[in-house]
């Protein structure tokens, strides 16, 4: 006989991920504006491939098919897939990142609810480690440019290269490290000329849009402040601190929020329930350890982005945290 | 004006208050034969005082507390004993349990009564008529009043918060009754030396804080006040009311008078004016009918009333597919519709599959933290679930499990549609039993040792009786031999000394026991 409580909010794993997918779609339009519809392919392929990757799994593992394929989770990680991918990746990165996704890092860990690592970033870093060269030829943003960067998906040849251009991390990363150039940051940014050249041209727009889509979520009670604001706001403190330390070898915060995966990652990837801390103060403490890592990897290290180590990283540590952070049970004073 | 604080989580259900308090309170009739169950609360029992075939009339005693929590049962009406036997009990067990049955005569005739002057009888006098009335706490946990009302406290708090969505017994009580809740909850204050009243009300039922107002403005009570309380479950927890009222946090394991505070329900404030001023005992009460029904409402029921008898008063309809008691969030699933109306009975909740939809399919947890921003208790139901889950009690009760007052907060608001407090109330019913069953091998233990300890005792007094008689022969030979014997050692003594140890350790086992 059902037991208490006998009446449900209309929650579910499905309207949840559903949400977060339309929350990622004013970071879609900008970026169907500035990079053309070929995102949509791309988006295209990595939904095919979850939900066949995830339909087998399922299989295999004996769970009830469609209840799980309509969770949206799958479609989900499939979608960050092919928004952090160069959206000019060969279609096969796309499936293999996609594949190791669902296959490995979910499944294999246990399936919905179980796996330590997020995913999509573990497709990332995996498909980065074995194709650094792939996956750091981004295009221009240029949205006429269909042709060519489909061609670049489904029949890569050297004409590729007419496309691609530095992300504005790698552009500024080159330049500094170029004693050559005698670049300075000011005369960096008014090169990536846009509107207030805050994150690059397109990317800050794709940002904005990543911003709105994440504070709807917390207005929607998807996700809550924390680690969006920690990771942000620790990004920003650090991102600050350093240009006001050295302006010469490293740039302020605006360009840090605005660029490469930083909104993406505070509001999307980052609050990925399953793989993040769930205490509010571990929260706080995930995201900041999480921004702390973007900006080091972003600052000192060899690849496009730092976000998608950062998470690996800081889901290694929520265990840890989330038991160091249990909040004080009611009635419990500090004291006991 | 006192600005209720806010506790931390809790929900909001549809309220659906409005569908039984659009009719006053009615009075349900007599039926043929009412079924009052001895156990009238978990912790109280009642040995029968009458027997089959006895003549009672309303308000007599009929079964006498048992015990520190034993409860009074009087007979609900005048009538006659016709069986002292077993009967289905609403109890979400199922098990059923020692009823007594009495055929009403139909002339409701009453005992003698003797009301007491609420303002001048000594509060000890008080107190021993509200256990003479078999008074229990009417919100639902029915834990007998005259043990909470021993305590000495300083603030008195009065639940009429009702936060249960459906229930409307409390409501409508204080709409029509209010002088009467203000009357019981001043003798409580009296027995119990509160200089402060705060009565807690959710802010959905105004009228009733008015009324409530009314009657207390009447009285010019100094230090009295109507607090209404934020609409959010649960409200009317107790320990949720009394935090929202005076700040005062009660731990698991501590209760309200260790930090002078005390709160009853307006039903048990209500039950208590009756037993003072008229020597009514609570032989009835307010149950709300409410879900599935015609014409949803409340009705003053004897207690004993057999449940299936009060259905058609609202005009159950006929979808019906199951009846819960209580509310939609902590009620449980009715065994029977014979069992009877228990001073528990707050509600019966008539479920049909399109008022009350089965949960979806469960999910695995996906850690979204959703039921640990709703639970009042600030505990992390997701981690009690997945030690409850794993059978890995000890983890869970290091993550308070115990201190979870199984609200239903956290099962409500979970998007993966899990059971949570299924595995909760699962994992402290396995703790208990193996508490139980640690007590039950430590005691057989004990036992074996003892049987042990016997048979050696009887073995070395055998030997010793052996030896003795050996010692005797060899006595008599000697004397017969008449040769100068070496004194033998005293074996009557060894076995004097082994008799006193044995009877030393029985007892300091049997004041163990007893302990
Ligand atoms: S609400 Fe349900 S799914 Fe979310 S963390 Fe709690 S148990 Fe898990
Ligand atoms: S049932 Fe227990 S764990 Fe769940 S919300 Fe209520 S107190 Fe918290």
């Amino acid at each position: 006989m059902p037991t208490s409580p006998h009446v449900f909010a209309a929650v579910s794993v499905r309207s949840i991920m559903l949400k977060v997918i339309l929350a990622l779609t004013p970071g879609l339009i900008a970026y169907l504006w500035f990079f053309g519809p070929v995102i949509l392919v791309q988006i295209a392929i990595a939904s095919c491939t979850a939900l066949a990757c995830e339909a087998l799994m399922l299989k295999i593992r004996g769970k009830p098919l469609a209840l799980f394929l309509g969770d949206g989770s799958a479609l989900v990680t499939a979608w960050l897939v092919a928004l952090t991918f160069p959206p000019i990746a060969p279609w096969w990165l796309t499936v293999l990142g996609v594949a190791i996704a669902i296959v490995i890092a979910k499944h294999l860990y246990g399936g919905l609810g179980q796996n330590p690592f997020n995913p999509a970033m573990v497709a990332f870093c995996a498909m980065i480690i074995a194709y650094p060269q792939l996956m750091s030829q981004w295009p221009k943003a240029d949205a006429n440019a269909f042709w060519p960067m489909l061609t670049a998906i489904f029949a890569p040849s050297r004409e590729v290269d007419a496309i691609v251009m530095a992300t504005p991390l790698d552009a500024l990363r080159t330049i500094l490290r170029d004693p050559e150039q005698r670049a300075t940051i000011a005369g960096f940014l008014g090169t990536q000329a846009s509107f207030g050249n805050i994150g690059g041209y397109g990317w800050e727009w794709i940002a904005m849009g990543y911003l709105l889509g994440g504070l709807w979520l917390i207005q929607q009670r998807v996700i809550t402040w924390h680690i969006p604001v920690a990771f942000l706001a620790t990004l920003a403190f650090i991102a600050t601190g350093a240009s006001w330390l050295d302006p010469e070898r490293h740039v302020g915060a605006s360009f840090h929020l605005f660029t490469g995966g930083a909104m993406l990652g505070a509001f999307f990837i980052l609050t990925d329930p399953v793989s993040s801390a769930a205490t509010p103060l571990g929260k706080l403490i995930y995201a900041a350890g999480a921004a702390l890592l973007t900006w080091i990897i972003r600052s000192f290290g060899a690849y496009p982005d730092g976000i998608a180590f950062a998470v690996l990283l800081m889901n290694l540590c929520v265990p840890l945290i989330d038991m160091a952070t249990q909040p004080r049970v009611f009635g419990w004073r500090k004291k006991s | 004006m006192l600005e209720p604080l806010r506790f931390p989580g809790g929900v909001k259900p549809a309220a659906h208050k409005e569908e039984s308090t659009r009719t006053p309170i009615r009075i349900a009739p007599l039926p043929p034969r009412l079924i009052v169950p001895l156990r009238q609360s978990a912790a109280g029992a009642a040995t029968p005082l009458v027997s089959v075939g006895a003549k009672v009339r309303k308000g007599e005693l009929i079964a006498r507390p048992e015990g520190p929590y034993g409860v009074a049962v009087h007979a609900p009406t005048s009538g006659e004993v016709s069986a002292i036997s077993p009967h289905v009990l609403p109890h979400p067990s199922g098990l059923p349990g020692l009823c007594i049955v009495i055929e009403a005569d139909g002339e409701d005739l009453w005992r003698e009564r003797e009301p007491l002057d609420p303002d001048h009888a000594p509060p000890q006098v008080l107190l021993s008529r509200i256990l003479d009335a078999g008074i229990v706490g009417l919100g639902g946990a029915a834990f007998p009043t005259h043990v909470k009302a021993r305590a000495k406290i300083s603030t008195l708090v009065i639940n009429g918060a009702e936060c249960e969505p459906w229930i409307t017994c409390d409501d409508l009580l204080m709409r029509e009754r209010a002088e009467t809740i203000v009357a019981g909850a001043r003798i409580l204050a009296r027995i119990m030396g509160a200089k402060r009243l705060l009565f807690g009300i959710e802010d959905n039922k105004p009228e009733a804080a008015c009324a409530l107002e009314r009657a207390l403005g009447e009285l010019d009570c100094g230090s009295c006040a109507v607090v209404r309380v934020p609409t959010r479950y649960p409200a009317g927890g107790e320990k949720q009311l009394v935090y929202a009222l005076t700040g005062i946090e009660i731990p698991y394991g501590k209760l309200g008078p260790d930090f002078g505070v005390q709160c009853f329900n307006v039903g048990t404030a209500y039950a208590v004016a009756r037993a003072i001023l008229y020597d009514e005992p609570l032989i009835a009460r307010v149950v709300t009918l409410a879900g599935n029904f015609e014409a949803a409402g409340n009705f003053e029921t004897l207690i004993g009333t057999p449940i299936e008898q009060l259905l058609p008063l609202a005009g159950e309809k006929p979808d019906t597919d199951r009846l819960v008691m209580g509310g939609p969030m902590m009620g449980f699933p009715l065994p029977s519709r014979a069992a009877p109306v228990v001073k528990a009975t707050n509600c019966i909740l008539a479920m049909s599959p399109s008022l009350f939809p089965p949960p979806p399919p469960e999910m695995p947890c996906i850690r979204c933290g959703a039921c640990a921003r709703s639970c009042p208790m600030l505990l992390a139901p997701y981690e009690l679930y997945w030690y409850a889950k794993s059978k890995n009690f000890g983890k869970a009760q290091e993550y308070h499990l115990f201190d979870c007052i199984e609200c239903g907060c956290c099962a409500y608001v979970c998007p993966a549609h899990i059971p949570l407090v299924d595995y909760y109330r699962y994992a402290k019913s396995e703790i208990r039993a193996r508490e139980r069953e640690k007590a039950a091998a430590d005691a057989a233990r004990a036992r074996h040792e003892f049987r042990k300890f016997r048979e050696e005792r009887e073995k070395q007094e055998k030997a010793a009786r052996l030896a003795a008689k050996a010692a005797e022969t060899r006595a008599k030979l000697a004397l017969a031999e008449n040769a100068a014997s070496t004194p033998m050692p005293r074996a009557e003594d060894d076995q004097a000394a082994l008799i006193a140890a044995a009877q030393a350790r029985i007892e300091s086992q049997n004041t163990e026991k007893d302990r």
